[in-house]
C-alpha cells in the first residue's frame, strides 16, 4: 500500500475542516479503504472529540516524532468501523513543537500502512499550516458560502498551488439551498467563478452535524442526512467515483407559506 | 424589517448580487497585491528593457499599481530624454 496523502484546510476558521475530514475519514472506511485520520492541529486538537475518541487517546504523533513511543501505540482504531484511525495531536504542545521536515517523514512512515491518510489542518497561514500541508499530495480546500470564507480559501489556494499539491478541490460547506433561490447567499457558481480551482462537492447545512458532534458519532458511519450524503459522495469522488452532485433543492426545507402553497399546488416532493 | 423595506422600496439589490461584487473586488485586490521588493525587482528591469530604446530619466521614473474600485493597473509614468535612433545592439545591453 501507498496511501494517498491529503489535507484539508481553508485559512479560516469555524469553516468545517474537522467535521469533514472525520466524515470523509469515516466515509472512506465504510468504502473499504483503510484510513488515518491525523489531527494536524497541535495545541487545539479536536479532530479526536469529533470522531468521539478522545477518552482513548494515549500518545500522540508528535510523541512518534520524538521517539517516545511506536506509531502503533500512538494509533486510535475505531471500533465502530473496521480500517479507521485517528492519530491524535498533542494538546499541551505549540505548533512549534514540530517542523515541515519531521511532518514529511511521519506521513512517509503512515503511507505503506495505510489507503488513505487525511490530514486535518489547523486554521491560519502560519506554520501550522506549513506543517500540515509539507506531508500532503494533494489537497481540500473547504469554504463557506460566505466572502471571508472565500477570500481567506483564495489565499490559501495560491499557497498551496505555490507548494506544488495537486489536484486541489473545493468542498463548498454550509449552503443553504433556499437563502442562494431568495437571493441571499452566494451560490456554487458564484464561488467557482471567482475561485477557479475543481469541485469536489457541497456539503447543505445540516443540523445532524450539530447532532453528530454532540454524540462523537461522524454522520457517515450510520446517518442518513443530507450532510452525510453530501461527504459519502465526495468520498466517492475522491476514489475516483463519477458521482453527479446532490440535487440540494429538493433537501431545502423550505419555509411555512411555500410549504402550503406546494401542498394546495399538489406538487410535494 | 424585510418587509418595511419592500414597501419603502429602499435596496432592492439582493444581498447574494452584493457579495459576490464584494467578493470579486477584494479578491483582486488581494490578488494584485505586491510586495515592495517585488516591485523594486520590475522596476529594474522595466528600466532595462527601456534603455535598450530610449534614454529616460532614471530618478524620476513613477511605478506603481493603481488601485481603482473595480480593476488594479500598473501605471508607469517614465520621462523620456532622447529616443536612441539607428541599430540597436541589443546584446551590448
Amino acid at each position: 500500500m501507498a496511501a494517498r496523502v491529503i489535507v484539508t484546510t481553508s485559512g479560516k476558521g469555524g469553516v468545517g475542516k474537522t467535521t469533514s475530514t472525520a466524515n470523509l475519514a469515516a466515509a472512506l472506511a465504510r468504502f473499504g479503504k483503510k484510513v488515518v485520520a491525523v489531527d494536524a492541529d497541535v495545541g487545539l486538537r479536536n479532530l479526536d472529540v469529533i470522531m468521539g475518541l478522545e477518552n482513548r487517546v494515549v500518545y500522540n504523533f508528535i510523541d512518534v516524532i520524538e521517539k517516545v513511543c511506536k506509531l502503533n501505540q500512538a494509533l486510535v482504531k475505531d471500533k465502530r468501523v473496521p480500517g479507521l484511525y485517528l492519530l491524535p495531536a498533542a494538546q499541551t504542545r505549540t505548533k512549534d513543537a514540530v517542523n515541515p521536515e519531521q511532518m514529511i517523514a511521519l506521513c512517509e512512515e503512515l503511507k505503506p500502512e495505510f489507503d488513505f491518510v487525511l490530514l486535518d489542518c489547523p486554521a491560519g497561514i502560519e506554520g501550522g499550516f506549513k506543517n500540515a500541508a509539507a506531508g500532503a499530495d494533494e489537497a481540500l480546500v473547504v469554504t463557506t458560502p460566505e466572502i471571508p470564507s472565500v477570500r481567506d480559501a483564495d489565499r490559501i489556494i495560491g499557497m498551496l498551488e505555490s507548494m506544488g499539491k495537486s489536484p486541489i478541490r473545493l468542498i463548498i460547506n454550509r449552503l443553504r439551498p433556499n437563502m442562494v433561490q431568495d437571493g441571499d447567499m452566494l451560490a456554487k457558481d458564484d464561488i467557482l467563478d471567482v475561485l477557479s480551482i475543481d469541485l469536489i462537492g457541497v456539503v447543505p447545512e445540516d443540523e445532524n452535524v450539530i447532532r453528530s458532534t454532540n454524540n462523537g458519532e461522524p454522520m457517515t458511519m450510520n446517518l442518513d442526512s443530507p450532510a452525510a450524503h453530501a461527504y459519502l459522495n465526495i468520498a466517492e469522488r475522491l476514489l475516483g467515483h463519477d458521482v453527479p452532485l446532490m440535487d440540494l433543492e429538493s433537501y431545502a426545507t423550505r419555509g411555512f407559506l411555500s410549504r402550503i402553497k406546494k401542498f394546495f399546488s399538489g406538487k410535494r416532493k | 424589517m424585510d418587509f418595511l423595506r419592500k414597501i419603502f422600496g429602499g435596496d432592492d439589490k439582493k444581498s447574494r448580487d452584493k457579495a459576490r461584487d464584494r467578493l470579486k473586488i477584494v479578491l483582486i485586490h488581494d490578488r494584485t497585491d505586491i510586495s515592495p521588493q517585488l516591485l523594486e525587482s520590475l522596476r529594474g528591469e522595466i528600466i532595462q528593457v527601456l534603455t535598450k530604446y530610449m534614454e529616460i530619466d532614471t530618478q524620476k521614473i513613477e511605478i506603481d499599481l493603481d488601485h481603482d474600485e473595480h480593476e488594479v493597473a500598473l501605471v508607469a509614468n517614465v520621462p523620456v530624454l532622447r529616443i536612441k535612433r539607428g541599430k540597436i545592439d541589443v546584446d551590448k545591453v
